[in-house]
């Protein structure tokens, strides 16, 4: 996966998260990863088609995932643990939903599809062409995670090649 | 959340009332916040592009905020129905995709303007002030206590 695909991601995360926690935060480990996702905590997908395909899992510890949903909802403590989930897709939607404007504006068109709550402790294992980078966001409240498998759709792939 | 000074309808000093739609239960309420902090009233909400089309017939809200990637229907194709039915509808996309295109999409379908998300509230507050026009006003009393802004 190019580097130009994930840097995107990386600087949307990074914004979206400084803005909802009101704090910076700081890029820990990116590794690379071939097997199947392992949840860590309270996770949402994202599908994305077109000129690139894949999926992007973002992921919080449950402490980092309460603390964000109530500083989102402008409170101390969500109202309920239910709404949890749902601010983690919303977080989801927004990050990729910035890092999808700013490669749109570089040439590349796709559809992204509404965030789902991930729930299964296993995701699908990776293929070859679509092998995963997993990069943590360290925050005071606790570790985010965002696993990022893609790859170039092969008609466009042809297209540049 | 930051008060900002209530924008009322200039007809009747009534509430702006406003349809909100998103498929996030989330963002809804988060915007239903943001909305009473403009002084502003919930009449609907719906959760993709059809409901949202049938909301707007019945609550007839001074403006709607609409999500663009829903399930079933998504925003700007219900923008567009929305806008065919009632020409003066008053659209604001809010969507965390805001890419030219589909900005450039949904003004030509009828919406107002675009918000993109994380939405702050100072951005909302003046794009929806801006949108409503002459129609709406900040409220003279809270304005002269001094509230935001």
């Amino acid at each position: 996966m190019k580097m130009e695909l994930i840097q995107p991601f990386i600087n949307a995360a990074d914004a979206v998260l400084a803005q909802a926690l009101q704090e910076p935060t700081t890029i820990g480990a990116v590794s690379m990863e071939e097997e199947a996702y392992r949840r860590k905590g309270i996770a949402a997908m994202v599908l994305v088609n077109g000129d690139i395909e894949g999926r992007v899992i973002f992921d919080l510890e449950p402490k980092a995932a309460r603390v964000i949903t109530s500083k989102l909802m402008g409170t101390d403590n969500p109202d309920s643990d239910e709404f949890v989930p749902e601010a983690i897709c919303e977080l989801a939607n927004q990050v990729i939903g910035n890092a999808v404007t700013v490669l749109n504006d570089q040439g590349f068109n796709f559809k992204v599809h509404p965030p789902e709550v991930h729930t299964a402790p296993r995701g699908i294992g990776n293929s070859e062409d679509t092998e995963a980078v997993v990069m943590c966001f360290e925050t005071a409240t606790g570790a985010v995670f965002m696993n990022i498998a893609m790859r170039y759709n092969r008609r466009r792939k042809n297209d540049g090649d | 959340m930051e008060q900002f000074a209530p924008l009322v309808r200039s007809k009747d000093q009534r509430p702006i009332r406003y349809l909100v739609v998103d498929d996030s239960i989330f963002a809804r309420k988060n915007l239903a916040k943001m909305i009473e902090s403009f002084g502003g009233q919930v009449a609907g909400e719906a959760g993709d592009g059809c409901t949202a089309i049938a909301e707007y017939s019945r609550t007839q809200p001074d403006i709607v905020l609409m999500d663009i990637t829903m399930p079933q229907m998504e925003g700007i194709e219900a923008a567009e129905r929305i806008v065919r039915q009632s020409p003066d509808a008053r659209i604001v996309m809010v969507s965390s995709v805001g890419y030219q295109e589909n900005i450039i999409a949904a003004l030509q379908k009828g919406a107002r303007h675009f918000v993109q998300k994380p939405v702050k509230p100072e951005v909302l507050y003046e794009v929806v002030k801006y949108v409503l026009g002459d129609s709406a006003t900040a409220s003279q009393a809270e304005a002269a206590a001094g509230v935001t802004p």
